[in-house]
């Protein structure tokens, strides 16, 4: 005797967090049964692998259902087919835009596009993500991205409008449309150590600072793309570099200041134009776009790698960056000081953040 | 032109794109009703339209306005070809025309399709200004309330329970038209929903004809289903209770009678509809009164009766029932005179026939009133207690005369209420059932009701006559049901048979003049103190003649009082009465059985049919009584027997809740007797059963906790010596028309049920006696409103329905793997649905309601609906709780005992004061504090929610909440069909869906309403079919409940702390007894 129809409809939908994560983890009803089987459910309440077939089933089909709801979450909260109480549909929401760090750190300034979603097979063999939980990650990436590209106002905060995320997983959200949309290049073996969490509070600095809205909240793409202005108000930082006066006063400035400070300082003042030059050229490249996917590259073997071949402690970075950032004000040369205050507290923040094994 | 319906069609959302081309619609609204239509302008390309309509206005005689539903379609304008129906919204007004439902209809209304589903919402808003038309009641039955609960529902009190109405409609099938060879299956659908929706407003219609007629105001357990029966028709047909209601207004009611008009005046607008005006028929205002009150016409009997009634409503008379109660049957005729107490009540009736009773009544003519009715009661009571020192034999005799009297004058004394006003069940019978197999082909007139009609007054009949035999007048907890098959139908009535007390049924007899809400003061209960009171055990007496009795039964003088005799078993399909005592919780107890039958035609097929169901019925019965023996129970309440009929097999299902009730005596354990006692293995194996048997009962009894005190044999007597009696049921089939009395199995032992294993079938059945898992720790199951033995309910409730169909497999099927695999179905349902809701633990399932049915030959549908609420498990809750949390779940649950046991409260208190308003009051103060918090909890929660939560439930009460308002009845049919089954998600898929959106449907209609809840809520029909190789299924659900508002009690404890304490007193306990 098989069971050829099973349902069970509750006047409240039944949520069950366990079978719920088992499902956005892609896994297969009969996979998410044996997981439960081994996760001692059986034993705990006397049920049999039947009973539990069944439900997993249920709650599964109940999902599939939801999903089209899901995807456009203000919708999840006005429809009435499904009566779920307002806490459990933040955690629906919240748990169906989760993603894995393995997951988008391969996607991660990737185009979201057609052939994108075509390597979401090797993604998933690498990740050890199932296939059906890159698809729906991917899926997020992108519908968030198509909603909010356009769109006027504050990125996270559109992403959350629209979306109804946690502050956090907005923010996190807005990083990924930032990569995404600016493209950089953040595959690269080299740049394999730095975690989502780095690259995502990198993005959160560069859209405050960077883009076009942060000097005027009412343009379009304001959060998304970088402030072109600005990109080619950096070139001007050149001087800084090709001007050999003002380098070597930069760079008497920060070792005076340092003498004696840092652990490292022979080292530093040995490399000190190196580093000098390449924080600023990076600056003053970013113009092109080839260089601006570049940029977390750039950063890595111009800064950091550097400095990390040297064992530099982060402490001694951090107060030769305060030092190299803060100099440049006492060069009376340079007239470009906000500029490179915009320029530098966030790449500076950026490179602190980063320097990290 | 008694009315005027109003319909603003304001907005839409969510809307399918209909247009592939821009990806989105073009929507307007066609407004239907009746033949009239009117249309609303092109929104042009949006998924959100805004209407905003103007006032689109129906002017509509008032029979129209209880037959046709409202028709809302949404149709996408197409400049080329024909517009597309987007989807449509049936909406049923009726609770628009009475008065204390709802006013006005507003709200989003999911746009349904009879092919796609749920597609977007609608907002609509609806009216109805009824003309001021004072002859309108007549005309048709526009103020008749409808109820679906099957008690009196919890904001009014019975004055008068008048009885049995049934009424049904035949109507051509449009499924089976011959358009419907040539129309698309939308359209085809579509007629058949508008069918069934005007034919169930038509129904409704003549039933509150039937009810004004006997001068009721109102149907309670009104219970309206539909018979498919294919080619000869489409029938729908309801049975119910006829009442008359008294509103109980929630806080008016409880004002001391010496208020002055003045200030009951101000209490008007408190309780009522603050805006009168939109229904002249509302009791609350002032002109109606008035209007009835000069005109106490006699010639017009019957309207004046209505117009009593409607005088009641008002809150102004309600604090004191008896002055304007008095000349509630002004015309009665015969007061019989000849004891005291009746020339007083006349004399009161002149007094309140003077054109000042209404409500101007003058404060000093109430009062009167009131101390001669008090005086009244006095001598009632003495009368009362006099007679119950002797035996209370005489009084018996009496009281039967006058019920006898009061029922005998009615067609069918039935009712389909199971829990009824304190005092008003005396005894209780037993079960009593009918069946009744027909062929639909031989009927002569398939479009007239006329056969269906002769059919269930036959079966009635015989319900009647068994519920006779079992020397009662009644029938309570009545109810009917068919299984069709092909062209076989198989009608079932069943109930329980029941002597009741006449002081709640009218009819120019004294105690139509005698107060019936008296009922809560103390000389009632001295009359009726012969046997209620004590320990609430006198439904258990048997009310037929020992001497001669109907059927061989095992006799002992009841455990409680130990004066009457009592049965040592009794089945009922009522709920437990709320004043019977009990040992230990209730469960579940289920009978399955299949039996196997030869595909048959016609006549050949019905006699197959009608020859089996005797058997099947006995094998039922001996299951339960099995079963029951068990558990260590012994009674049986809401047993429910379901017949159902397919191609070549026959299924019983009997559901009900048993209980071991404290007036019967402990039931004898169950013996196996084996045939052959030389062989001594086979020894070693009934013994090893037997050990096992003792051990379940054992178990079983720890597990209810099932304790009675042990009571030697010699106070109470011994028992009886009669022939035992196996169950308290007399049925028959009509087909064979001879009564088939209980078969006396009795083996000569007192109190072992004795189990003979003859052969493997026996031991089957052994077999599967232990095969029946109890539910998992913390879990407790019943069919009944409420779980015996557990009353600290929390507020939570899950309503759910659970579906499942079964493939046999096995082509050479025998009744035993029939029976096993049945079996396992039902188990299997249980153990999921104790698996699902465990999140709940500790929680109850009530109301556990299971439907059977074969769509086709090898397969079989259950159904379940049923509700999970949690319950206070003291001890284990209580240490993890905080302070705070435990004194408010305390509050709450003394408050719902409160509401839920009434007659416990006044029972124990009715010495001196009729009730105790100290525990009332030291609850509601106990934790104004706590209140805070659990509101400021909740607030924001409700907050974020942009949909109001609607709850469902199966009973008629919510769980720690207040039942303020009925705002008319829920019956909703649909029909669901795909050609797309695989990608809708399978059968599962499918179905799945359909009831979730069917939910969405109730709650969304309720929510317009301006409700909160549904009460009494059932799914009454789910029939699924399918064609997988087509891919194609259909299904038909029908449901039905109560739209109500309830508040909770915690929100109410504020309301009722701003009121001096003074007024709150009666209050409370006004409010509760008359519950």
């Amino acid at each position: 005797m098989t069971n050829e129809l099973d349902i069970f409809v509750g006047n409240t939908t039944l949520i069950d967090e366990d079978v719920y994560r088992l499902w956005l983890d892609g896994y297969s009803v009969n996979d998410a049964v044996g997981l439960r089987v081994r996760s001692g459910i059986l034993e705990q309440t006397g049920a049999t692998a039947g009973v539990l077939q069944s439900d997993t089933m249920d709650h599964y089909r109940t999902f599939h259902m939801l999903e089209r709801l899901l995807h456009t979450p203000p919708k999840l909260l006005h429809q009435l087919v499904f009566q779920i109480p307002p806490s459990r549909q933040a955690l629906l929401i919240e748990r169906y835009y989760a993603f894995d760090e393995a997951f988008v750190r391969e996607v991660l300034g990737k185009k979201l596009s057609k052939g994108t979603k075509k390597d979401l097979d090797d993604i998933s063999t690498k990740t050890g993500v199932t296939l059906k939980s890159c698809r729906r990650q991917f899926d997020n990436f992108k519908r968030v991205f198509k909603v909010v590209e356009e769109m006027r106002g504050s990125l996270a905060g559109n992403i959350q409008q629209h979306f109804l995320l946690s502050d956090r997983l907005a923010r996190d959200y807005a990083a990924v449309v930032f990569f995404a949309n600016n493209r950089f290049e953040t595959g690269k073996k080299k740049l394999q150590y730095l975690t989502f969490g780095d690259l995502a509070f990198c993005a959160e600095l560069m859209i405050q600072n960077w883009t076009p809205g942060a000097v005027d909240s009412q343009v379009d793409d304001m959060d998304v793309d970088l402030d072109k202005e600005f990109l080619q108000d950096l070139k001007e930082l050149k001087v800084l570099v090709a001007d050999k006066d003002l380098l070597d006063l930069h760079k008497s400035l920060v070792c005076t200041a340092l003498r004696g400070k840092l652990s490292v300082f022979p080292e530093m003042e040995a490399n000190f134009k190196n580093l000098s030059r390449g924080l600023v050229n990076i600056a003053s490249k970013l113009t092109h776009t080839k260089d601006v996917r570049d940029l977390f590259v750039d950063l890595v073997e111009k800064f950091i790698e550097p400095c990390r071949s040297d064992r530099w402690p982060l402490n001694d970075v951090r107060l030769f960056l305060n030092q190299y950032s803060a100099s440049v004000h006492s060069l009376d040369g340079f007239r470009h000081q906000a500029l490179w205050d915009r320029y530098m507290v966030t790449l500076r923040s950026c490179l602190l953040r980063m320097y990290h094994d | 032109m008694p009315g005027k319906l109003k319909v603003k069609i304001v907005a839409g959302r969510h809307l399918p794109v209909m247009d592939r081309a821009s990806d989105l619609t073009d929507a307007f609204v066609e407004v239907k009703f009746g033949n009239t239509t009117f249309k609303t302008d092109v929104y042009n390309k949006s998924l959100n339209p805004q209407w905003n309509s103007e006032w689109f206005k129906f002017e509509v005689d008032d029979e129209d306005l209880q037959d046709e539903p409202l028709q809302i379609t949404v149709l996408d304008h197409d400049t080329y070809s024909a517009n597309d129906a987007i989807g449509k919204v049936y909406i049923d007004i009726d609770p628009l025309l009475y008065s204390e439902a709802a006013t006005v209809i507003s709200g989003w209304f999911p746009i349904y399709d009879t092919i796609h589903g749920i597609r977007g919402e609608i907002n609509v808003v609806v009216k109805v200004d009824l003309f001021n038309d004072l002859n309108r009641f007549r005309q048709s039955s526009c103020g008749v309330k409808f109820f679906c609960t099957t008690s009196i529902p919890k904001c009014y009190q019975a004055v008068i329970i008048h009885g049995f109405v049934e009424e049904l409609v035949v109507n051509e099938d449009p499924e089976y038209q011959w358009i419907d060879r040539i129309r698309t299956p939308r359209a085809s659908n579509e007629a058949r929903q508008r069918l069934i929706s005007l034919m169930s407003g038509e129904l409704q219609r003549k039933i509150g004809l039937k009810v004004l007629e006997m001068r009721g105001n109102a149907v309670v357990g009104y219970l309206q289903c539909f018979d498919l029966e294919g080619e000869s028709g489409l029938v729908v047909r309801a049975i119910g209770t006829a009442c008359t209601l008294d509103k109980l207004s929630s806080t008016a009611a409880f004002l001391p009678a010496c208020n002055s008009p003045s200030k009951e005046m101000k209490e008007i607008p408190f309780n009522e509809d603050p805006n009168p005006n939109t229904h002249s028929s509302g009791p609350s205002t002032p002109l109606k009164n008035q209007t009835y009150s000069f005109s106490p016409s006699k010639s017009y009997s019957r309207q004046s009766s209505s117009s009593d009634t409607d005088l009641s409503l008002t809150p102004k008379t309600a604090p004191y029932p008896q002055g304007p109660r008095i000349f509630l049957c002004p015309s009665s005729p015969s007061l019989s005179s000849g004891s005291p107490h009746l020339k007083k009540s006349c004399l009161l009736s002149e007094s309140s026939l003077t054109p000042h009773h209404s409500s101007h009544i003058s404060p000093v003519v109430l009062r009167k009133s009131v101390s001669f009715s008090e005086e009244l009661l006095l001598a009632a009571s003495g009368m009362g207690s006099g007679s119950a020192g002797k035996e209370g034999g005489p009084f018996k005799a009496l009281l039967r005369q006058q019920t006898q009297s009061a029922l005998e004058q009615r067609e069918f004394p039935f009712f389909t209420l199971t829990a009824f006003p304190p005092g008003f069940l005396v005894h209780v019978g037993g079960v009593v059932s009918a069946r009744s197999v027909k062929l639909l082909d031989r009927i002569h007139n398939p479009d007239e009701p006329e056969t269906r009609d002769a059919w269930w007054a036959e079966i009635r009949q015989e319900i009647k006559s068994h519920a006779k035999a079992l020397g009662c007048h009644a029938v309570v907890g009545y109810s009917e049901s068919t299984s069709i098959c092909e062209e076989v139908c198989i009608l079932s009535a069943s109930g329980t048979a029941a002597v009741l007390n006449p002081r709640f049924l009218q009819d120019g007899t004294v105690e139509g003049c005698l107060e019936p809400r008296l009922s809560w003061q103390p000389g009632f209960f001295s009359i009726g103190q012969e046997e209620n009171l004590p320990a609430g055990c006198g439904f258990c007496h048997i009310p037929y003649d020992e001497l001669n009795m109907p059927f061989p039964a095992h006799l002992t003088y009841c455990y409680s009082c130990r004066k009457q005799k009592v049965p040592d078993v009794l089945f009922t399909t009522i709920d437990l009465p709320t004043d019977a005592t009990v040992i230990g919780k209730g469960c579940l107890i289920q009978a399955r059985l299949c039996r196997l039958k030869k595909k048959a035609q016609a006549e050949a097929n019905a006699t197959a049919i009608s020859n089996l169901l005797p058997f099947m019925e006995y094998e039922v019965h001996t299951q339960l009584m099995n079963k029951l023996k068990l558990k260590g129970m012994n009674a049986l309440f809401g047993l429910r027997i379901q017949i159902t009929v397919g191609e070549n097999m026959l299924m019983g299902l009997a559901s009900a809740t048993g209980v071991y009730l404290t007036a019967l005596p402990m039931p004898g354990g169950i013996q196996i007797a084996g045939k052959t006692p030389n062989d001594g293995s086979y020894e070693q194996h009934i013994s090893h059963m037997q050990k096992k048997i003792n051990d379940t009962i054992a178990k079983n009894k720890e597990l209810y906790e099932i304790n009675p005190p042990e009571i030697p044999e010699e106070i109470i007597g011994s028992p009886i010596p009669e022939p035992r009696q196996r169950s308290r049921l007399l049925r028959s089939q009509s087909e064979s028309s001879d009564e088939v009395i209980e078969l006396d199995l009795s083996h000569g032992k007192k109190d072992a049920f004795v189990l003979e294993i003859d052969d493997t079938d026996a031991m089957e059945d052994v077999h599967s006696l232990l095969t029946d898992v109890p539910p998992p720790s913390g879990f407790y199951s019943c069919n009944t409103e409420i779980m015996p033995g557990i009353n600290n309910w929390t507020s939570e409730i899950q309503m759910f329905t659970s579906v499942r169909v079964s493939r046999l497999s096995n082509i050479n099927l025998t009744n035993q793997t029939l029976n096993k695999n049945f079996n396992d179905l039902c188990e299997n349902l249980l153990k999921s649905l104790y698996f699902k809701l465990r999140s709940m633990i500790p929680c109850c399932l009530c109301h556990v309601n299971f439907t059977v049915s074969l769509p086709e030959d090898e397969l079989i549908q259950v159904t379940v609906t049923a509700v999970a609420i949690t319950f206070d498990k003291h001890q284990a809750v209580q240490t993890t709780k905080t302070h705070v949390e435990k004194s408010l779940q305390r509050a709450s649950t003394d408050n719902e005992e409160l509401l839920q046991f009434p007659l416990e409260l006044c029972t124990d208190s009715l010495a001196s004061h009729p009730f105790s308003p100290a525990k009332a009051v030291s609850v509601e103060k106990a934790s104004p504090l706590t209140e805070g918090h659990f509101r400021q909890r909740s607030a924001p929660a409700c907050a974020n929610s942009t949909v109001g939560v609607v709850k469902m439930t199966p009973l008629s009460f919510i769980p720690g909440a207040k039942i303020t308002k009925y705002l008319g009845i829920i019956n909703m049919f649909f029909i669901r069909e795909t050609t797309s089954l695989r990608e809708e998600g399978g059968v599962s898929g499918f179905l799945h869906a359909f009831i979730a959106e069917v939910f969405a449907m109730v709650r969304a209609h309720v929510a317009a309403l301006g409700g909160n809840a549904v009460v009494s809520y059932i799914m009454k029909q789910c029939v699924f079919m399918e064609n997988p190789n087509k891919n194609q299924a259909q299904c038909l659900i029908n449901v039905s409940g109560d739209a109500v508002i309830f508040v909770r009690e915690s929100e109410l404890e504020i309301i009722s702390a701003q009121q001096p304490v003074a007024s709150c007193q009666p209050a409370c306990s006004g409010g509760e007894i008359a519950t």
